[in-house]
């Protein structure tokens, strides 16, 4: 198989493994690009890319751009902090005089759960989510299943620990579709105020303990309490959060095994995760940046490819 | 689009010419280059590695030419029909170790038709740096299809294939057999 079956990254709920897998394979020949000396290829030379992020983003936007550069893409910016979103403008009208100028892709962010679905039965482009609300986030997702793979060579038979904020993180929840069409098993971890109820209809277990949760996986990924979600207090204190879910060193040396650890950033230092933790060589905290972009490449790559032939 | 219902296939090269014709290519290719100490073969992904590997071999163990560089080049992001073929192109690998500036270059491909795919690996390659010349080899030369003005240096056949005929060319390693046919649809 060489092609998506889908025509937009809405989800990981709406692709399939193989789809997964067909952007994994692509990823490791954009991987192989962007460490040559000339880091670009001319593939979507013809192809306009709308980046629309109706909520703050560094690193996601960053990666983003740099992978349509990377593939020689023209790229527009809108971020709503400084656009007509403030005047009252729709979302669909937003978008559709953007398309006017004919965009052919759009990457979107947005803090409303299921905007780029909504979006996509509206208008004629190609959306990849960058993360709607506290829904979902592929292109995160695929990318940490990319650097499991890639450190462990395989996501299948692997166990996961997601840590914190569960109940806020898009991260969270497109990882375990994620994983768990890959076939790695996944646990989550965290205050069980932050845990969704009847997560375990997704085929998760939840471990209160993080001890427990650490010594059971081969790779626990750390997520960021997302404090600008909150509108009510979760836990007692930042303080006590750390001292029952943080990762620190003295924690990860006491393991039985030596466990990769990840997170989606930004890191909160100290809180989620200790510096020395964050810094050490079972970290991949960093290659999942790199990743990030090859996967991104990816994704984009393979969508656009489809966009000439579906009008054709 | 009509239903073909029959195929036909005629051996344009058997094995023994096939070998011959290998033996003759690494001999020009010693001619121009002599012990390649300034020279990379680049097989051009997917099929032109075959070719690319074997013309190695040989020129090691029957010329005994050491050192050999060989890389291979994956042309699928570099292609002008991008989003305008009916059926997506997957990426393969793209392995070169070496640098490639101010080196003589030798393109391998198993078959040149319309020369879109040198055309394409001849921006592929500058990725890699400035080659100091760049010739192509390959084993058929499709005549009167260019659709650019790009040539071989180095041909093991020249065929006369027109409209819906395919040049199909299998070796030992992956089809089972040395062999180049003239497939009719």
């Amino acid at each position: 198989m060489s092609e998506l079956s889908v025509n937009h990254l809405l989800g990981i709920k709406y692709i399939t493994e193989a789809d997964i897998q067909l952007i994994f394979e692509t990823a490791d020949q954009f991987k192989e690009v962007i460490n040559r000396p000339i880091k670009k290829v001319p593939s979507l030379r013809d192809i306009t890319i709308a980046n629309l992020f109706f909520e703050n983003s560094t690193r996601t936007r960053l990666s983003f751009e740099l992978a349509e550069k990377r593939l020689s893409a023209d790229t527009v910016n809108f971020s709503a902090a400084s656009s007509s979103v403030k005047k009252g403008e729709t979302l669909v009208d937003t978008v559709n005089n953007i398309l006017s100028m004919k965009v052919d892709m759009v990457v979107m962010r947005h803090p409303n759960p299921g905007a780029g679905i909504y979006l996509s039965k509206h208008i004629g482009a190609s959306i990849v989510n960058a993360g709607d609300g506290a829904h979902e986030h592929p292109t995160q997702a695929l990318l940490d299943s990319y650097s499991i793979r890639e450190k462990l060579g395989d996501v299948a038979g692997k166990k996961v620990v997601i840590v914190g904020d569960i109940l806020h993180s898009r991260v969270a929840l497109s990882n375990i579709f994620a994983l768990q069409k890959l076939g790695a098993t996944v646990k989550v971890c965290g205050p069980k105020t932050l845990i969704p109820k009847h997560i375990e209809s997704l085929g998760v277990t939840y471990e209160p303990h993080l001890e427990k949760a650490l010594n059971w996986c081969d790779v626990a990924n750390m997520l960021r309490v997302q404090n600008e979600r909150m509108d009510i207090s979760y836990f007692p204190s930042t303080r006590e959060y750390t001292q029952q879910f943080g990762l620190n060193k003295k924690i990860l040396d006491n393991l039985n095994k030596e466990i990769v650890v990840m997170h989606p950033g930004p890191i909160n230092r100290g809180v989620e995760i200790t510096s020395d933790v964050a810094d050490s060589k079972q970290s991949i905290i960093l290659n999942q940046v790199e990743n990030g972009v090859a996967v991104r490449m990816a994704v984009l790559y393979l969508l656009a490819s489809k966009i000439q032939r579906n009008e054709n | 689009m009509f239903q073909n219902t029959s195929m036909s296939q005629k051996t344009l090269l058997n094995a023994t010419e096939i070998h011959i014709a290998l033996h003759r290519l690494a001999c020009q290719l010693i001619e121009k280059h002599d012990t390649f100490s300034n020279t990379v073969l680049i097989g051009i992904q997917p099929r032109g590695i075959f070719l690319a590997k074997r013309l190695k071999e040989l020129l090691e163990s029957e010329y005994k030419i050491k050192n050999i560089l060989l890389g291979q080049l994956d042309i699928t992001f570099y292609r002008d029909d991008f989003r305008r073929s009916d059926k997506p192109f997957q990426a393969n690998q793209t392995t070169i170790d070496f640098v490639v500036e101010n080196k003589n270059v030798v393109f391998i491909d198993d078959v040149l038709y319309t020369g879109r795919s040198i055309r394409s690996a001849l921006t592929a390659i500058q990725s890699f740096g400035r080659p100091l010349e760049i010739e192509l080899l390959t084993l058929i030369d499709r005549r009167f299809s260019r659709h650019l003005p790009i040539q071989p240096d180095y041909r093991g056949r020249q065929v006369d294939a027109i409209g819906d005929e395919k040049v199909k060319v299998c070796w030992k390693e992956n089809e089972g057999e040395d062999a180049v046919y003239l497939v009719k649809s």
